[in-house]
């Protein structure tokens, strides 16, 4: 759509800060880390937008973790994520105080807030971004996205429209040092909102069935695909991923063969993890799931397959079998710790 | 009971393959599809159908190519199709696309859901549907497990991440559905055959009451400015070899240099 807009007068970082009972999402601070860097090569202030029920203390951390000012939204329906009034206080506080980069973590809450927020707000928006950056001669801000499924990477940039918006994957960007004492400034919003006025209520919600992982956070990670494709090999999977101190990640067959929940997925389609190991078992390398682990610091692979994708990615190969490398492994590091 | 579903016809990304030399994308012979989460939302539409009466819409924008979508969503049972095609909507962004599928929402008029897919394979944005819904006014239930009416509301099994919600909303209302829900239907053949019979007409920006500027590549806020295949090669991979005591030993020395043991 044709820009009407004077770009000049927007000004400033925004990172929307999602929370579950007070607690930060972890993306939200991955993208304080990431707002704090692209803010100062702006040589802007970096504002959190926070919206939630008693989120007073949550405000301050966000300051710890790199925010120079917090925009607060406290009220008893602002709780749970509701699409519309999100939509309503965060529209309404960016149209007057004219941010250039508004950045969102492309978690399932912020890919239903950021596009209709962005269309509201007459801006673009590029979804599921793996880098960001400003360019310092235009201080266009540019995101990098994969498209056909990670066959891709994509540039992309809104040079006409404000603010400049994109949603980031979780589990890309470094999660930042906390700082306890960074200060700043906590602006309290005064909200008049009204249940009946809303059209969609939450009749219920409740904690899905998963485990309850997070292998975003694990250091090691051990991960399977099809090539350890039985029960007992999973068995023993799980047996070295416990003596590593690491999770079990998984590729999208192997979640779809009922080995693991999808939680453990590992790709395009499920998360990105960046563990200090990540060791591959049985994994061929499609690039779907290498672009959910490629920025893994150390990558093992063991796959009977001297031709597997995945040794091109991977810092140590092992051209095996998992089923006798893994057992040897398991009883090597059992030797070695007693 | 009026559902419009929106469909994207998409490459085939499964049968992507990329040159290994260039690590460039080989798009040559790859078929086209209907976007595989969009088959859910149709086989959803389908089902509300045969609960609640009314008529199903397709409705797909693309290039002339898209009448073969919309044929096959016609095989599989819906009433009607409208095809959006011109050289205006080429490039369009999802901002562009949804003010385009948004405009011939209002020249349907009646409808009480519209239905999408929550993402399409090869751009993979799932934008589309939340900028159709606020570009309409309407309320937004995405990532539906299952799709019921109730006393003339919506209500939605919604999968919110680790959360199950249960929304209920007013129609008309804009529903994306998951790639899990909906089982789509194998069409039977008799529906396949009167697919072909079937007349589809195709809308231009003639057709639609909009602002020729915010159509297409010049209506798309976001600018492409560079795709490129990412680097598959990391470095030089080092091949621990030997029988499997040899290499777990390895493996353990190469933890212990790096401190990770
Ligand atoms: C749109 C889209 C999104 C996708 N998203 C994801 C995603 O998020 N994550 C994901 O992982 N995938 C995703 N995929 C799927 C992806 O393309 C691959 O199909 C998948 O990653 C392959 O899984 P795999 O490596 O387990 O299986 P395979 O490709 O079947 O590989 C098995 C490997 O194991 C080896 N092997 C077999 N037996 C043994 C043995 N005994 N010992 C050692 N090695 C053995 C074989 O040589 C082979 O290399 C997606 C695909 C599409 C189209
Ligand atoms: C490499 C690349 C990267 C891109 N990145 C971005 C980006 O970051 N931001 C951006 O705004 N655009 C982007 N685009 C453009 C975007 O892919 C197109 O606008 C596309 O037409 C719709 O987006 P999608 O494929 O992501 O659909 P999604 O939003 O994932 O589709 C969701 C649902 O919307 C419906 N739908 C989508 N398209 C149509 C259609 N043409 N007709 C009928 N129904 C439809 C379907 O029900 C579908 O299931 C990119 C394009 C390319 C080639």
């Amino acid at each position: 759509m044709a820009s009407k807009i004077d770009i000049s007068e927007y000004r400033g970082v925004w990172v929307f800060v999602e929370q579950t009972e007070g607690e930060p999402a972890r993306v939200s601070l991955e993208l304080l880390g990431k707002g704090r860097e692209l803010a100062d090569k702006l040589g802007v202030v970096l504002t959190a937008f926070l919206l939630g029920e008693s989120v007073q203390d949550t405000a301050k951390e966000l300051i710890f973790f790199g925010a120079d000012e917090v925009i607060v939204a406290d009220h008893p329906l602002l709780r749970d994520y509701r699409t519309e009034l999100y939509t309503d206080i965060i529209s309404e506080q960016a149209m007057a105080r004219k941010p250039e980069v508004l950045i969102v973590g492309a978690s399932p809450i912020g890919r239903d807030l950021a596009p209709r927020l962005s269309f509201r707000l007459n801006a673009g928006c590029t979804a599921d971004c793996t880098g960001l950056d400003i360019d310092e001669e235009s201080r266009l801000f540019v995101s990098t996205r994969p498209a056909f499924g990670g066959n891709v990477m994509a540039t992309i940039i809104c040079p006409e429209h404000r603010p400049q918006m994109s949603t980031v994957r979780p589990g890309v960007m470094a999660l930042p040092e906390k700082d306890d004492s960074r200060e700043g400034q906590i602006i309290d919003l005064e909200l008049q909102l009204d249940e009946d006025a809303c059209k969609v209520k939450i009749l219920e919600s409740v904690k899905g069935a998963s485990e309850g992982v997070n292998i975003q956070d694990a250091e090691r990670i051990v991960a399977i695909g099809m090539g350890a494709g039985d029960k007992e090999t999973f068995d023993m999977i799980k047996e070295l991923a416990e003596l590593l101190d690491g999770e079990v990640g998984a590729t999208r067959f192997a979640v779809e063969a009922g080995w693991v929940s999808h939680d453990r997925q590992i790709g395009q389609t499920g998360k990105t993890v960046r563990p200090e190991l990540y060791v591959g078992c049985g994994i061929s390398g499609a690039v779907q799931h290498t672009a959910g682990m490629s920025a893994s610091k150390m990558i093992i692979a063991i796959n009977k397959d001297p031709n597997a994708e995945v040794f091109k990615i991977a810092d140590y190969g092992i051209v095996g079998d998992v089923r006798k490398v893994v057992p040897a492994i398991i009883s090597e590091l059992k030797n070695q710790m007693t | 009971m009026n559902i419009i579903v929106c469909i994207k016809q998409v490459p085939d990304v499964t049968e992507v393959s990329w040159d290994p030399e260039t690590g460039s994308l080989i798009r040559k012979g790859i078929p086209s599809i209907i976007n595989p989460n969009d088959k859910n939302a149709i086989e959803a539409a389908l089902q509300l159908r045969e609960m609640n009466g009314g008529e199903v819409t397709v409705i797909s924008m693309g290039p002339s190519q898209v009448e073969e979508a919309l044929r096959e969503a016609l095989g599989m049972g819906v009433d009607r199709a409208i095809q959006l095609t011109a050289k205006q909507f080429a490039g369009s962004d999802t901002w562009a696309t949804a003010y385009t599928l948004g405009l011939a929402m209002k020249k349907i008029g009646q409808y009480d859901l519209i239905i999408c897919g929550k993402e399409a394979i090869d751009g993979m944005t799932a934008q589309v549907g939340p900028q159709l819904a606020e570009y309409l006014g309407l309320p937004q239930l995405a990532y539906a497990m299952h799709i019921e009416v109730v006393d003339s509301k919506v209500r939605v099994k919604q999968k919110l991440g680790d959360l199950d919600r249960l929304l209920e909303a007013p129609m008309p209302a804009l529903i994306t559905v998951e790639r899990e829900a909906y089982q789509p239907r194998v069409a039977p053949m008799d529906t396949i055959l009167e697919a072909y019979g079937k007349e589809i007409p195709v809308w231009k920006p003639d057709d639609l009451n909009g602002e020729v500027e915010n159509f297409g590549l010049t209506g798309s806020p976001t600018k492409l400015r560079k795709v490129y295949t990412p680097k598959l090669i990391k470095g030089k991979i080092e091949m621990l070899e030997g029988g499997p005591e040899d290499v777990a030993r390895k493996f353990i020395g190469k933890l212990k240099e790096k401190y990770i043991l």
